[in-house]
């Protein structure tokens, strides 16, 4: 069972984030990068990591998503526009793309550089919200408030940033 | 029930994989950041596998505070992307060639 819904939720992710990447219009690409983000949820769930699941559900599969397409409202963007690569960079994309999949199924070979446990046969870790918040408090202390001091100067420079000036230098809203 | 680390690390390579393809083939900026965001994911990914299969926390936290500062960097990167768009009325990166010659 738990196998099934393993290769179920990696072939939602897999295939949402294949067709953001192909998508033509960034709208559907927003809305397949959902696909995405709930399929990953799904595989944090099955590796017993709740509390981030519902972490990514909020924040990317929400937050991040709602943002984009804002954005993609406010710019307007023509859709008409066909998406034509050349040649040099799709030969470049491929060939970079088949390497490195041929780099990963190479080094993640089933019992070659790691534990071969099944997931049954692992010890569950426990990562309820109560876990997350000790570890917080106590040992990522100095992280926790630097994640804080972050996020405020990313709001200031966002601010700054988008503020519309005048061609006259002065700051109008 | 044969799903072991191997079988997430692969999902988690292959994610970073679609990401990084889709980041050399595209031309729209947003685009391109929606597949950093897959790549970021990838990570995530890999990071609570080897967490869960090595028995700590460290993993998980880490993974939180990377998605902490990826909102950070979605926000500032698509102020960014407006001002630019304000700018030059174009989100391309093969019309943003001002720095070249």
């Amino acid at each position: 069972m738990v196998d099934f819904l393993f290769y179920m939720f990696a072939l939602t992710t897999l295939l949402g984030a294949g067709s953001v990447v192909l998508s033509r219009n960034p709208v559907n690409a927003a809305m397949l990068l959902i696909v995405s983000f709930v399929g990953t949820a799904s595989l944090f769930i099955v590796l017993g990591a709740y509390f981030l699941a519902a972490v990514q559900l909020a924040v990317y599969a929400g937050a991040v998503i709602v943002l984009f397409l804002f954005i993609i409202m406010l710019l307007n963007v023509d859709a008409s526009r066909k998406w034509k690569p050349s040649y040099f960079t799709m030969a470049g994309g491929l060939i970079a793309g088949i390497l490195m999949v041929f780099a990963v199924l190479h080094l993640f070979k089933r019992g070659e550089n790691f534990t071969t446990d099944t997931l049954s046969e692992s010890a569950p870790i426990g990562t309820t919200t109560q876990s997350f918040g000790v570890e917080l408090f106590t040992a990522y202390m100095l992280p926790f408030q630097l994640a804080g001091i972050l996020l405020l100067i990313a709001m200031l420079g966002v601010i700054f940033i988008s503020k519309r000036t005048s061609d006259k230098g002065k700051e109008a809203v | 029930m044969t799903i072991g680390l191997n079988e997430f690390l692969i999902v988690s390579g292959l994610l970073f994989t679609i990401g990084f393809v889709g980041l050399l083939i595209r031309r729209n900026t947003l685009i391109l950041f929606m597949c950093l965001e897959i790549m970021l994911n990838g990570v995530n990914l890999a990071l609570i596998s080897f967490s869960r299969f090595n028995g700590t926390m460290d993993g998980n936290l880490l993974v939180f505070f990377i998605i902490t500062v990826a909102a950070a960097e979605v926000a500032v990167g698509l102020a960014i992307i407006v001002a630019l768009f304000r700018k030059r009325e174009t989100v391309f990166v093969d019309e943003l060639n001002s720095l070249k010659n």
